[in-house]
């Protein structure tokens, strides 16, 4: 059935099998059957960057993915940040230590893109924070205090 | 903001993907990163019946710098280039452009043959594959063929390919020695598509200019090479004070060649006058960078 397809992956560590159509976006399919609503949906667009996620290995739009086009891969979302034991991620603690969020819509995107510069770029001047957290948008922090969230997770040598 | 209903189809065989696609006709597309079409499906500005998801298809994953140049696949995403040492080595002007594309995440999906397709007037890489003289190779169910980059761009969001094509693959030539590139663009933020942006091209032998390219994007129409400038930039002594004259004259020819509109972003008269800013800046740097003044 090219207008329906079945998908097998893995979200935060477990597996899933679903029968999905084939026009639903992967955000959607996260939210609405996985329930995971910790990815947020601001403008499905792919320019406010509140659906971040992870896949395989990656950060990428979850409003720009089609649910089908995840068949076979790993995807990590918020809700996969924290230990099993429920203890923070580094990333979190310090956004919570810097206040770098208000109304918490934007964060999860701004978790994922942070985790995956820091990956990549251990010791980010402040400039390539701003540059890395670009594509996100914040309406209430002003972002100053989400880039001393940041500059402080690397100096706690995260990786 | 959800896609109309469509078939979909995620085949594993570039021949594969050309039949459906053939099938299609008008009704087909591809789907590549998705970065530029799933705005468009989920705003519903397209709804095409049949998608045609490239993404399973090995064999379009190829970056190969080579000898005669550079090839760059269609499932080569704009992150791939930014980690290749050869390209940021062998192609700068194509490597600086891409640092301009967006932001990471977009980065990390979206494809350069995408990008060329979808030829957003303000995108980076239209222009630099004009700027650089490069190849597309486009492939349907009658077979290959190939277009100069130039012959390929057909005005804003179009292209010269044929229901049921596709770009399989993108060439750049290798740069001459003594050659400097610059690509600089004006956005007001880091990552937006640029308000204005310019690409340059010089190589130079002896102090003397033996061969300019410039482009400009932004400006409504996909990439605009001056040709007219690199006329008078061609055979030119480019010494520190020559440069600075010729560079000048050069900023005041692509002003009054461009035709830009008013938009959300920028006036059209604000967006002339930032199209020669970016025109010079590009060129002094691409100047320094071929060892020149
Ligand atoms: C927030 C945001 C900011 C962005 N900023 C920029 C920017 O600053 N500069 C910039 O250049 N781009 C920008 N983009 C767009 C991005 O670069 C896209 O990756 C690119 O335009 C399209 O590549 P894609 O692989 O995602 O193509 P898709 O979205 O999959 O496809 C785009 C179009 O091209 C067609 N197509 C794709 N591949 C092929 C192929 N191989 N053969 C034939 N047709 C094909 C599709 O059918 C579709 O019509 C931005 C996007 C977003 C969401
Ligand atoms: S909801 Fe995906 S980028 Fe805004
Ligand atoms: S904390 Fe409210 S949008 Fe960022």
């Amino acid at each position: 059935m090219a207008r329906e397809q079945q998908i097998k992956l893995t979200v935060n560590g477990r597996s899933y099998e679903k029968t999905v159509p084939a026009r639903l976006s992967l955000a959607d399919f996260l939210r609405d059957h996985l329930h995971l609503t910790g990815t947020h949906l601001g403008c499905e667009h792919g320019v406010c960057g509140a659906c971040t996620i992870s896949m395989n290995g990656r950060s990428a739009r979850s409003c720009l993915a089609l649910a089908v086009q995840a068949d076979g891969a790993e995807i990590v979302t918020i809700e996969g940040l924290r230990a099993e034991d429920g203890t923070r991620h580094p990333m979190q603690q310090l956004f919570l230590e810097n206040f770098a969020l208000q109304c918490g819509y934007c964060t999860p995107g701004f978790l994922i893109t942070a985790i995956e510069l820091l990956r990549d770029n251990p010791k980010p001047t402040e400039h390539e924070v701003r540059e890395a957290i670009s594509g996100n948008l914040c309406r209430c922090s002003g972002y100053q205090a989400i880039v001393d969230a940041i500059l402080a997770a690397s100096r706690l040598e995260l990786a | 903001m959800k896609p109309a209903w469509f078939d979909y189809y995620a085949p594993h065989a570039l021949d594969e993907a050309l039949h459906l696609l053939g099938d299609a006709g008008h009704d087909g597309r591809v789907l590549a990163g998705g970065q530029s079409l799933m705005p468009m499906l989920n705003l519903r500005i397209l709804s095409p019946a049949v998608i045609v998801d490239i993404n399973r298809i090995e064999a379009l994953n190829r970056l190969h710098a080579g000898a005669d140049g550079l090839t760059v696949g269609a499932l080569v995403r704009h992150a791939d280039l930014l980690r290749s040492p050869d390209v940021r080595e062998g192609w700068p002007l194509l490597w600086e452009a891409t640092t301009q594309v967006a932001h990471m995440a977009i980065r990390n999906r979206g494809t350069v043959c995408g990008s060329v397709s979808h030829n957003d007037p303000s995108a980076e890489h239209p222009s630099v594959l004009v700027t650089m003289g490069g190849t597309v190779i486009v492939a349907g169910t009658a077979g290959h063929r190939e277009l100069p980059a130039e012959a390929f761009f057909t005005g804003a969001l179009s292209n010269a390919l044929e229901p049921g094509e596709m770009v399989v693959e993108l060439r750049y030539p290798r740069q001459p020695t003594g050659t400097g590139t610059a690509f600089v663009e004006f956005a007001r933020r880091l990552g937006d598509f640029a308000i204005a942006g310019a690409a340059a091209m010089l190589t130079i032998r002896d102090g003397i200019c033996e061969r300019a390219r410039l482009t400009v994007v932004g400006m409504g129409d996909g990439p605009l090479r001056l040709r007219a400038v690199e006329e008078m930039l061609t055979a030119h002594a480019l010494g520190q004070k020559e440069a600075q004259d010729a560079f000048a004259e050069a900023a005041a020819m692509v002003v009054a060649a461009v035709d830009p509109t008013d938009d959300v972003h920028a006036s059209a008269a604000y967006r002339r006058h930032l199209a020669g800013v970016m025109a010079a800046q590009a060129l002094e740097t691409a100047l320094a960078r071929a060892g020149g003044s």
